[in-house]
């Protein structure tokens, strides 16, 4: 049986962390995932962990290092937030491209400029196409429980990708929640010991990574690499009902609040969507037929399974705590529409932009949104489907 | 102060023969140019130790031209990621055989050896940065600088490595402009600041400077690091034949010493028996042709000159040979 404690988010991962108790973790510190970081230090140097810490000097060399580390032949995990993953920018392809299962939890935050701190979802948008899988968090509890089913996904022989576990900065890492903390031969058991591929301290049999890669073959490379996120999809929903059945709290590609008779719904991704599971409430309470789908797996994008999930909605609104500079619309909102489309639903779509640089949001705010699609409900798709909420002029 | 000590006994190197023995770790068949320095410098330094060696290497020629798909010129795990990061790579892969070794995963007599290597671009310029938090933080890897002084491989621009008056496609000469203006960054002595256990400079032509000074860097623990005086036949204008040739000069001219820093003490391992003037080793190099020309050339050359004889003087000092 686990402990349950009141832990913050960032506490809750390194927990996670402590007990999955990787082999390396090459990290730099950056607000607000900095207490992950630092936590797991003084696991390390209270002997806690077998890891071999690795204080680097900046992100890029961290997100280098664990490349290397992990192509070495070893688990690695890693936290970052906003800059940080920007500086790691250029190694996440790479570490993708080179299908090394590493684990890297983003405690999300804006973006600079102007540098602010607090919270959106402006880092791991902009890190969408980077070959990551993106697994969502609401609270400290999806944190812990995200964390572990990570390296269990992205070590599986079938996948082989490497995994952003994904919370919302302030918001859940440094929130005080109880959090059921299970044990640690349990979780070390759950998740597995390490099974390296082509690990390039196996002397015995040298190979080259990461060689120059023209026309001639860069293409297939890449090919092979879209092709393996579909069983990526498939292994998340198997991780997470066999995570259900180790712990008792089972998880998918998303979570579905009383969507099925819903004519208004809403879609949001993080922390909101706990915000958004009480305005449904209220306002199932008051009959309104509302609903929420709240997407956990960002990446790969479950297009058909959103698609079904809202198939029956007669108006959605899609939240983004993202902007996409010079899009027509969130980055989220394009992706949702545009499945809705493949599979021949015309579901009349809004999107709300909202809460960029940690602003906050309210339930009557949500609760708006709710009201506005009414509207839309009988009115049809919006020629301008954009709207902010929470931002002055 | 030293925490990390070069192993006692190394001091002899290899003899020819074994020399000759040692296991061919960069192949032939790769795809640098005739006459290039680099694949001299890497076999030089591999022959440096018969224990196994897994490479990290930075973007660049050497990376470009021996691993191109599906083909490699490599005998040993050999890691590519991006070009300024080749030190944190290497970080990252001896991290991990670390911690293996200590959870028992690899045998505990394994005696694995990391070397980085990067050109100048990478090492002075975009990868200095990865170089100096990597030997700050005591990994146990060679670095080796394949040092052809400007970015050969997108041809042939500046780098802080390119010396003073050289002539690159982005410090060209002109009619207003007699090459580099700056004097070149002493990176070794960059690197002696960091108080690493080894340091040293050398050229591929003295192999026995070389592959003796890469003995040295391979038996110490903790971090070393080697410059090595690359030439590039086709950034430096020469003939590919006479490459060894000018790296001698370069040593010959004092231009580039060759010497090592252990553990804080400076050693000058090659003095030339007459000091020649630096123009025998910049009149062969295109890189150079300007400075033969007209007053401000020649008044460029006598700087060149009067820097290299400066600091030469301070090395003399640092060697005890004053």
């Amino acid at each position: 049986m686990g402990k349950v404690m009141p832990l913050e988010g960032n506490h809750a991962v390194a927990e996670a962390m402590r007990q999955i108790n990787p082999d390396v973790v090459a990290a730099y510190p950056i607000t607000p995932s900095t207490e992950i970081v630092q936590t797991f230090a003084k696991f390390h140097a209270d002997g806690k962990v077998k890891t071999n810490f690795v204080a680097v000097e900046s992100e890029h060399s961290a997100m280098s290092a664990c490349t290397a580390a992990a192509a070495a032949g070893g688990r690695v995990m890693n936290a970052t937030s906003a800059n940080g993953l920007a500086l790691m920018w250029e190694i996440l392809y790479i570490t993708s491209s080179l299908r090394q299962p590493v684990v890297l939890t983003v405690v999300n935050r804006a973006l600079s400029g102007n540098i602010n701190i607090h919270c959106d979802h402006s880092d791991a948008m902009g890190a969408r196409d980077a070959g990551w899988l993106q697994i969502y968090g609401e609270n400290a509890q999806e944190a812990y429980d995200n964390c572990i089913q990570a390296v269990a996904i992205a070590e599986r022989l079938d996948v082989r990708l490497p995994v952003m576990n994904c919370l919302d900065g302030f918001l859940v890492s440094h929130a005080y929640e109880m959090v059921e903390v299970e044990e640690d031969q349990a979780v070390a058991d759950w998740v597995g010991p390490y099974k390296p591929v082509m690990p390039l301290l196996d002397i015995q049999s040298p190979y080259t990574v990461g060689p120059l890669d023209l026309w001639d073959y860069y293409f297939e490379h890449k090919r092979s690499q879209i092709e393996a996120y579909g069983p990526a999809k498939a292994a998340i929903i198997e991780e997470g009902k066999r995570f259900g059945e180790a712990f008792g709290r089972e998880y998918g590609l998303m979570e579905c609040v009383d969507l099925d008779d819903a004519e208004v719904a809403v879609v949001a991704l993080g922390s909101t969507a706990g915000m958004c599971k009480d305005v449904v409430a209220d306002l199932r309470d008051k009959g309104v037929k509302a609903g929420l789908l709240k997407l956990r797996v960002y990446r790969p994008f479950p297009a058909e399974e959103i698609a079904a999930a809202l198939k029956n909605c007669k108006a959605v609104a899609v939240f983004d705590r993202a902007a996409s500079y010079g899009a027509a619309c969130g980055p989220l909102y394009a992706e949702i529409t545009s499945a809705l489309y493949t599979s021949g639903l015309s579901v009349p779509c809004t999107n709300v932009i909202y809460g960029l640089g940690g602003r906050e949001i309210r339930p009557e705010q949500i609760a708006d949104v709710f009201d506005s699609l009414n509207d839309v409900k009988s009115s049809g798709q919006p020629a301008q489907p954009v709207s902010y909420v929470g931002v002055r002029g | 102060m030293w925490a990390f000590a070069v192993k006692e006994g190394i001091t002899v190197p290899k003899n020819l023969k074994q020399l000759v023995d040692s296991p061919v770790r960069l192949t032939a068949g790769h795809r640098l140019c005739p006459g290039c320095g680099e694949p001299i410098t890497v076999r030089q330094v591999l022959m440096g130790t018969d224990d196994p060696v897994i490479v990290a290497n930075a973007t660049g020629c050497l990376e470009v031209s021996t691993t191109i798909f599906p083909y490699t010129a490599w005998n040993v795990p050999w890691m590519h990621i991006a070009f300024e990061n080749a030190a944190a790579a290497a970080s990252g892969l001896e991290a991990m055989y670390e911690s293996l070794k200590a959870q028992g995963k690899i045998d505990a007599d394994a005696n694995y050896k990391f070397v980085a290597f990067a050109g100048d671009g990478g090492t002075y310029d975009i990868g200095f940065q990865a170089l100096s938090g990597a030997v700050e933080r005591r990994h146990s890897f060679l670095y080796v600088c394949l040092n052809n002084q400007a970015y050969m491989n997108t041809g042939v621009q500046r780098s802080s490595a390119s010396p003073l008056g050289a002539h690159t496609t982005t410090s060209p000469s002109g009619r207003t402009s007699v090459g580099k203006q700056m004097v070149q960054k002493d990176l070794t002595e960059c690197m002696v600041a960091h108080e690493m256990p080894y340091v040293a400079q050398s050229i591929p032509g003295r192999w026995r400077d070389l592959v003796g000074k890469a003995e040295k860097a391979f038996a110490t623990e903790g971090p070393s690091f080697i410059n090595v005086l690359a030439p590039c036949p086709l950034g430096w204008i020469c003939d590919p034949a006479d490459t060894v040739d000018i790296a001698m000069l370069a040593a010959d001219t004092c231009i580039w010493p060759l010497y090592e820093v252990v553990e804080g003490e400076y050693k000058l391992t090659y003095k030339p028996k007459e000091k020649k003037p630096v123009d025998e080793y910049l009149q062969p190099q295109g890189r150079f042709k300007h400075l033969f020309k007209g007053d401000e050339g020649a008044q460029m050359r006598q700087r060149i000159q009067e820097n290299t004889d400066r600091k030469w003087e301070q090395l003399l000092k640092k060697c005890g040979e004053a």
